[in-house]
């Protein structure tokens, strides 16, 4: 059976990632790309600040030679795929180890909660999944395309997971029981980590256009909703098709 | 018997056994979450950049 987890769960990933890779492929690298055309023109730029042109030497600093090209070149010293195939074909791969994460995650729970993932529920595991990991993060810290000021990565990332926790965890609550008490509750759960706040992006001028920026957050997120409805839904389908498998060989099905 | 073929994948499972199939699921699930979504490392960083920014991860 845990055989039967893992690979419903890693083959629905597959489908769901393939899917998402396509239509970011399509729709959403190329904003990336064209908004990175505009980094560094702006307030804020990451890594690639020209080092060279104004710092000063603390005594004793051994002699050294500032290479203008390679300082104002974004971080040229670190490995990144080429752009092209290479880096549709990193992102692809990403997408599809980020699917199969959730997938596990959303499976492990599943487990852990007595609540089955089937082909008639699916769809509702993917909104689930959509509210906890795209729609509550989002609504906090919106899809932001390279070259827009942001505020500190690591309360970033503290706010996101929080935000997916308590979110996630109303979602669940709201399966398990409708009592009047759990929906106060996970309105709660919804709502904290909104009055808490999200950390601020710094009030900078930023270089990127603002109807690239609308458009990368509308499609981001619609992007995901289609991502987690298709995992949840082929998750939901082979569940039911290994259950009914392992099944037959003790009451064959009338 | 018809009727329960979808639901016997979970309740044919025992608590100890749906505790192991989590525990193994969640540790993997998150292990690859934090690879592609969270780690500093620059390659992975770099690696999957433009997948951070589709999804939602906080990036840079």
């Amino acid at each position: 059976m845990i055989r039967n987890l893992f690979a419903a769960a890693l083959l629905a990933a597959l489908c769901a990632g393939l899917v998402t890779a396509a239509l970011q492929h399509f729709r959403v690298t190329p904003l990336i790309l064209h908004a990175e055309t505009f980094e560094g023109e702006g307030g804020h730029s990451h890594g690639a600040e020209p080092v060279a042109a104004d710092h000063e030497h603390a005594a004793g600093t051994p002699q050294h030679e500032h290479d203008a090209i390679a300082t104002t070149a974004a971080e040229p010293e670190e490995w990144a795929p080429a752009d092209g195939f290479e880096r549709t074909a990193y992102t692809t791969l990403a997408t599809v180890l980020a699917a199969a994460g959730f997938a596990l995650v959303i499976g492990a729970v599943s487990m852990f909660a007595g609540v089955p993932i089937t082909f008639a529920n699916g769809f509702l595991w993917g909104i689930a999944g959509f509210v906890t990991f795209s729609l509550a993060p989002a609504y906090g810290l919106a899809p932001e395309l390279p070259g827009m000021p942001a505020a500190d990565l690591g309360a970033r990332q503290v706010w996101w997971v929080g935000t997916a926790l308590a979110t996630g965890a109303a979602c669940l609550l709201l399966a398990k029981t409708r009592a009047g008490w759990a929906f106060a509750v996970a309105i709660a759960l919804v709502a904290i980590p909104h009055i808490i706040g999200a950390p601020a992006a710094p009030d900078e001028p930023s270089a990127v256009p603002a109807h690239l920026a609308t458009e990368f957050a509308a499609i981001t997120l619609g992007t995901s909703l289609v991502f987690w409805l298709v995992l949840g839904t082929v998750f939901g389908k082979l569940n039911d098709v290994f259950a009914a498998r392992s099944s037959v060989p003790n009451g064959v099905p009338a | 018997m018809n009727t329960t073929t979808a639901s016997t994948g979970l309740q044919s499972l025992s608590i100890s056994q749906r505790i192991i199939a989590g525990s193994l699921a969640i540790l993997l699930g998150l292990t690859l979450l934090v690879g592609t979504g969270f780690a500093g490392d620059f390659r992975l960083h770099n690696g999957a950049h433009d997948t951070r920014h589709a999804m939602g991860f906080p990036c840079h």
